[in-house]
């Protein structure tokens, strides 16, 4: 979007100037500004993050792998991992009703709702994890219905998959919301008029339109997940093996000042977290260039 | 007939709301309900004394303060960002717009944890900094920077894309008209993006007044010294003294309310006037 502005004056300036650095420009500021940027970039985000994967090195790629397989740093990255994924599966069929039900159809309160599912951005974790953890005991509003068959859902895995699936739920609406309104209604009715019946515009043609962004918009939920802390740890029981979550693992390790073991669990999760945003970041490209949005 | 071939039926459309809406009422609006009534369960009195305590005040003192520090250093690094990003063409570019979301991929325990491996009793420059007689982990300089590392990309994420949409036209004649520099940055840029820029304060500050993980590794939890208000919470919470927990809670759940209303007011009145993303 922003290239056709700035090719406008690009093509003035000659191919052997385009070393510059930055490209000439009428515009005064770029030295102070440009400056100022990756200074607190490096000082706040960079160098932190360096230290911490040097420290872990530390450890060598032998003494990670050590710290990352043995049986209770497994359990608790085996817990973020799935209940993450699964967490998100419930985010991608529900997300995708919410912003189908947004975007199509007009019902009372429909805007109130709307502005809702921003909630869990906007509510601090350790909120949202103490009103969790109340409704969901066996003696709050929603666990007490369960009760009565022995189903406990605050202080079991169950907790946190509820706990995530607040957290993961406007990441998936959000995404596909916007593609779902922007998708050209010519195409539901060029279905139709080809003798589709609803149910078959929708699964054979909409659907498939909206699997990039809906994967992104999953994706996205299980990186948020797979790192949450606030919310879960007070609905979790955080019991070893059962419901310890890999973020509350690192900061036993740090209590105990196991300053390497912390940074062995943290850099594995950051892989995970990179391998996930290279995927978003190559299913937004596939998307560009299929469907002519991300 | 609209109905059948470019709609659904009535019975799937009332089907569809009802999961919507029961799916939502259970999982945002109910817990919603759940912090006030929890708080006033026991009455307004026992409600209100709980803003009494002289180590909540302090939890909502030092919240305020790591906000008041955080979320401007954080603006005056977007606005920065984004004139270099949006009105030049250097090499690396997006590199370095891709870098600004990083903190957005790290686990907030993961954003604590890094300055306790810089400044921590065993970190990397925690011994130099001993000399100094000058705390930072375990202190308020850290939960201040942990804020920011939390906080970091969303001034620049709203701004960026929008100064990047508007080019550099409006600047170019404006400098061409004798205006200086910094008088074309205030009077044509500035305005341009107050919107964008007030929008992405929002987030920024809702965030920084409600982060707990990476506050929560390098507060060492010190009642009224190093406790913000998302800590207090917890800290009164497993002490098992609920109504003050959800009362502070309360709190921070009013400050996400206000943050929605005005998040939505911004997109349906300047919806125009933000990054396209916003615009619905």
């Amino acid at each position: 979007m922003s290239d056709a502005a700035h090719n406008g004056w690009a093509l003035r300036t000659t191919p052997r100037r385009s070393q510059w650095f930055p490209k000439p420009s009428a515009l005064p500021g770029f030295g102070i500004t440009f400056g100022f940027a990756v200074t607190y970039l490096s000082l706040i985000i960079l160098i932190p993050l360096a230290v911490l994967v040097a420290r872990a090195g530390e450890l060598g790629l032998d003494g990670i792998w050590r710290v990352a397989t043995t049986p209770r740093v497994l359990a608790a990255l085996q817990v973020s991992f799935f209940i993450s994924a699964a967490a998100a599966l419930i985010n991608a069929l529900f997300g995708t009703i919410v912003a189908w039900v947004l975007v199509h159809y007009d019902f009372p309160g429909k805007r109130l709702l709307d502005a809702a599912v921003d909630l869990p951005f906007a509510l601090p974790t350790a909120v949202a994890g103490i009103a969790l953890a109340a409704l969901y005991a066996t003696n709050g509003w929603i666990g007490s219905l369960f009760a009565p068959w022995d189903i406990k859902i605050a202080f079991t895995p169950l907790g946190i998959l509820v706990a995530l699936i607040f957290i993961g739920l406007p990441f998936v609406v959000r995404t596909v919301q916007p593609v779902l309104q922007d998708l050209d209604r010519e195409v539901e009715e060029a279905s139709a008029t080809l003798g589709a019946t609803r149910t078959q515009t929708v699964v054979r043609v909409v659907l498939p339109a909206l699997t990039p962004a809906l994967l992104t918009g999953v994706a996205l939920a299980f990186a948020r997940a797979v790192g949450e802390y606030g919310s879960v740890i007070f609905i979790a029981g955080n019991m070893p093996f059962v419901s310890e979550i890999a973020p509350l693992l690192i900061v036993t390790k740090l209590e105990e000042f196991d300053y390497a073991g912390a940074a062995a669990i943290a850099t594995v999760m950051l892989g995970i977290s990179f391998v996930t945003l290279l995927a978003i970041n190559a299913l937004q490209a596939f998307s560009r260039r299929r469907f002519g949005h991300a | 007939m609209r109905n059948g071939v470019l709609s659904e039926s009535p019975a799937v459309r009332r089907t569809l709301i009802a999961l919507a809406v029961g799916f939502l009422t259970l999982f945002l609006v109910l817990p919603l309900l759940a912090v006030f009534s929890e708080a006033l369960r026991r009455g307004l009195d026992l409600f209100i004394a709980a803003f009494a305590e002289p180590d909540t005040q302090a939890a909502i003192g030092l919240t305020l303060l790591v906000a008041a520090i955080a979320v401007p250093l954080n603006l005056l690094f977007g606005i920065s960002a984004a004139w270099a990003v949006a009105k030049f063409e250097f090499p690396g570019k997006s590199l370095l717009v891709t870098l600004i979301d990083l903190p957005f991929s790290v686990s907030p325990v993961v954003s604590g944890l890094v300055f306790v491996l810089l400044f921590g009793a065993k970190g990397l420059l925690g011994p130099l900094i001993d000399d100094w007689d000058f705390k930072i982990i375990f202190a308020v300089p850290g939960i201040v920077l942990a804020t920011i590392f939390v906080t970091f990309p969303f001034i620049a994420r709203e701004v960026i894309p929008l100064m990047q949409e508007q080019g550099t036209a409006e600047e170019e004649a404006a400098l061409t008209l004798g205006a200086s520099g910094l008088r074309t940055f205030l009077t044509v840029t500035l305005p341009n993006v107050r919107w964008a820029l007030l929008y992405g304060v929002l987030l920024c500050n809702a965030r920084a007044m409600g982060e707990f993980g990476a506050v929560s590794v390098v507060s060492g939890h010190i009642r009224g010294l190093t406790n913000t208000m998302p800590l207090h919470v917890e800290i009164l919470y497993n002490e098992y003294n609920f109504v003050a927990a959800f009362a502070v809670a309360s709190l921070l759940a009013g400050l996400a309310l206000v943050t929605l209303v005005a998040k939505s007011f911004l997109e349906g009145r300047y919806g125009d006037q933000l990054a396209r993303a916003h615009r619905h």
